[in-house]
């Protein structure tokens, strides 16, 4: 019998998709290991979390009430306290910049084995198998766990199904004694990148341009073929990185999320963090000379071929 | 102050490749140093440059092979570099958080720098764990995915933004010494110049064993084996459309028209 402690993500008073995929992730994996699931909820409006949180397949949800935000100090302490409590083999976290923030953590001061970015879990006996992606998507691997003393898995975001229904968890408050003088970070708020001059969400067609243009003064062949096509100009984040375009116009896990009729993406891999900002997308055109890249997975249509090639005679089409 | 910084050389692969057992067959793979890692190391040279820095000192794991990328680290501003390897580790496929935050330790240990910058993670396995699990072994602040820093070296305090999901920045202030994680886009890094390679070669790399820094094979027993290697299986059923760049832009266009998406 092995149980799953899995840790609920949210920020500002909501809690996060994220939380409800947790759910689903941790269900699969309690049934394989023949356990429990278990939730933790740390900080902000607890209570509230938690009957949200108490949906099919949740046997029970621990709430810490402490502070109100996010703060990996207290979010370590208290979920070591819960595994000393309740002894799950797996520790559960999002693999998001949060659970980043404190999953490795957590694993060294338990003195667990840590796989990060998960996107499928398998259990056989001891043995933890876990699917993750290496080389930005362009394979997938199996990594083995020896699980006998546990683990600490993080979950990519949006690869499981967020739960659903309602559930019959005993919700009990956890009383983590937070060493104060161990808390040694402080979030001092909050700030919203600045919007601009176009909002990229609102766009029906978005041009989206990648590393593939290579140079700055190549940027003007993809804002004409925008022109021409009556489009928005958009991007993944090297091109905003390198100051060549302003944030707002970034679509991705870190800046927008997009859902135009038609995505055209111009020279970009496709990572996951890409990915999160523009699956949404109705239709979605690969233009990318590497037909392994990973947007290849969800694009509609696609173009293996050199961009520099490609757009110039789109551009001549729509003249 | 002195910061460290960590260095990997990260394996690139080509567009077309072949899988060997459970890694990338050589031929297909290059080599280059880890994106997220060169915005930390010019983050750490900023510093020294503002004066709040005084000594810069880049650590990888790696093989003698990787001197080359460490030498690229030494071009732009690093002013000595170490690097760890040993037999012990040649054979291991994967390796994973906790071998590399043991390596990692011992030479903190030796360095005692006030400061650690790491990449958020590697282009390749992108565990994203190192930095924040270091710190936790070492018993010292860290804040991950950090897209600004600024550093008040007398009052002991790195104030930070995190960059989380959705456009939001953390506003955080962390205790030194510390490790911070770096997102690209927190500055520009610089290229080499040429005074730069030629100084680097000057420049001190001192390669080390496990057993230089106390370590035993134990210490960096792998806990995930890499069991499988394959290429993912597409989601979508995708159209491709085939010929020349006038031929494919053709196509395009008229199902962009179809869409009435475009005139
Ligand atoms: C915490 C975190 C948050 C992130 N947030 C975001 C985010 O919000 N948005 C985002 O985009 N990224 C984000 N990233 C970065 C992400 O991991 C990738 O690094 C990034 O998306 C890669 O951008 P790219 O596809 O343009 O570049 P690359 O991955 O370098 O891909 C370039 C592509 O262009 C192709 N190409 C090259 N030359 C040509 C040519 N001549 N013709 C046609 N094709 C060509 C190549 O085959 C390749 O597929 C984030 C990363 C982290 C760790």
């Amino acid at each position: 019998m092995t149980d799953v402690l899995a840790v609920a993500d949210h920020r500002r008073g909501e809690l996060r998709d994220v939380s409800y995929e947790l759910v689903s992730a941790g269900r699969e994996l309690a049934d394989a290991a023949g356990g429990e699931l278990h939730l933790a909820v740390i900080s902000g409006p607890v209570e509230e979390y938690a009957e949200k949180l108490n949906r099919e397949g949740v046997d029970a949800v621990h709430t810490v009430s402490h502070g109100e935000e996010f703060n990996h100090d207290v979010y370590t302490q208290a979920i070591s306290q819960l595994v000393d409590a309740l002894e799950p083999g797996f520790v559960l976290a999002p693999n998001s910049v949060n659970g980043l923030d404190y999953a490795p953590a957590v694993a060294t001061q338990l003195d667990r084995p840590l796989v990060t970015d998960v996107v499928g879990v398998a259990v056989d006996g001891d043995t933890l198998e876990a699917t993750r992606e290496m080389y930005g998507g362009k394979v997938e691997t199996t990594v083995e766990v020896d699980a006998a003393d546990g683990a600490v898995v993080t979950i990519r975001e949006a690869e499981w199904p967020p739960a659903e229904g309602t559930g019959d968890a005993a919700i009990e408050a956890f009383d983590a004694a937070i060493d104060e003088a161990a808390v040694g970070s402080t979030v001092t708020g909050f700030e919203e990148v600045a919007g601009g001059d176009v909002d990229i969400a609102d766009a029906e067609v978005l041009v989206s341009v990648g590393r593939g243009i290579e140079d700055e003064e190549n940027l003007e062949l993809v804002e004409e073929l925008a022109d021409a096509m009556g489009a928005t100009l958009s991007s993944s984040r090297p091109i905003v990185d390198a100051g060549w375009l302003p944030p707002n116009r970034q679509v991705g896990q870190s800046g927008k999320v997009v859902t135009p009729e038609v995505y055209i993406a111009v020279g970009i891999s496709g990572a996951v963090q890409h990915v999160a900002g523009m699956k949404g997308s109705e239709t979605i055109v690969a233009i990318n000379t590497d037909p392994n890249a990973p947007i290849m997975d969800i694009a509609d249509y696609a173009i293996h071929d050199d961009l520099f090639d490609v757009v110039p005679a789109l551009i001549e089409q729509f003249q | 102050m002195k910061v460290l910084v960590t260095v990997k050389e990260v394996a690139t692969v080509d567009d077309e490749f072949e899988i060997a057992g459970t890694e990338i067959d050589d031929r297909f793979l290059g080599a280059d140093l880890n994106e997220w890692d060169e915005y930390a190391l010019e983050e750490a040279v900023q510093l020294t440059e503002d004066g709040v820095a005084d000594e810069v000192v880049t650590v990888t794991i790696g093989p003698e092979d990787a001197e080359q990328t460490i030498r690229q680290a030494l071009a732009k501003g690093a002013d000595r570099a170490i690097r760890v390897w040993d037999d012990a580790l040649a054979d291991v496929d994967l390796l994973d958080v906790g071998a590399k935050t043991a390596i990692l330790e011992a030479v903190v240990a030796e360095e005692e720098p006030d400061l650690v910058l790491t990449g958020v993670q590697t282009g390749d396995d992108s565990f994203g764990a190192t930095g924040v699990a270091l710190a936790a072994d070492l018993g010292v602040q860290w804040a991950a995915v950090v897209n600004e820093l600024e550093l008040d070296a007398d009052a002991g305090v790195a104030s930070v933004h995190r960059e989380l999901e959705g456009g939001v920045e953390e506003l955080t202030d962390v205790e030194l010494p510390a490790v911070l994680s770096i997102q690209t886009g927190i500055n520009e890094p610089r290229y080499a110049s040429l005074r730069g390679i030629r100084q680097a070669q000057r420049k001190e790399l001192a390669a080390k064993t496990l057993a230089d820094l106390g370590l035993e094979d134990d210490d960096v027993a792998a806990e995930l084996t890499l069991t499988d290697m394959y290429e993912p299986e597409t989601e979508t059923d995708v159209t491709i459309f085939e010929g020349d760049a006038s031929d494919t832009a053709g196509q395009l266009a008229d199902l962009l028209r179809d869409k009435g998406v475009a005139q």
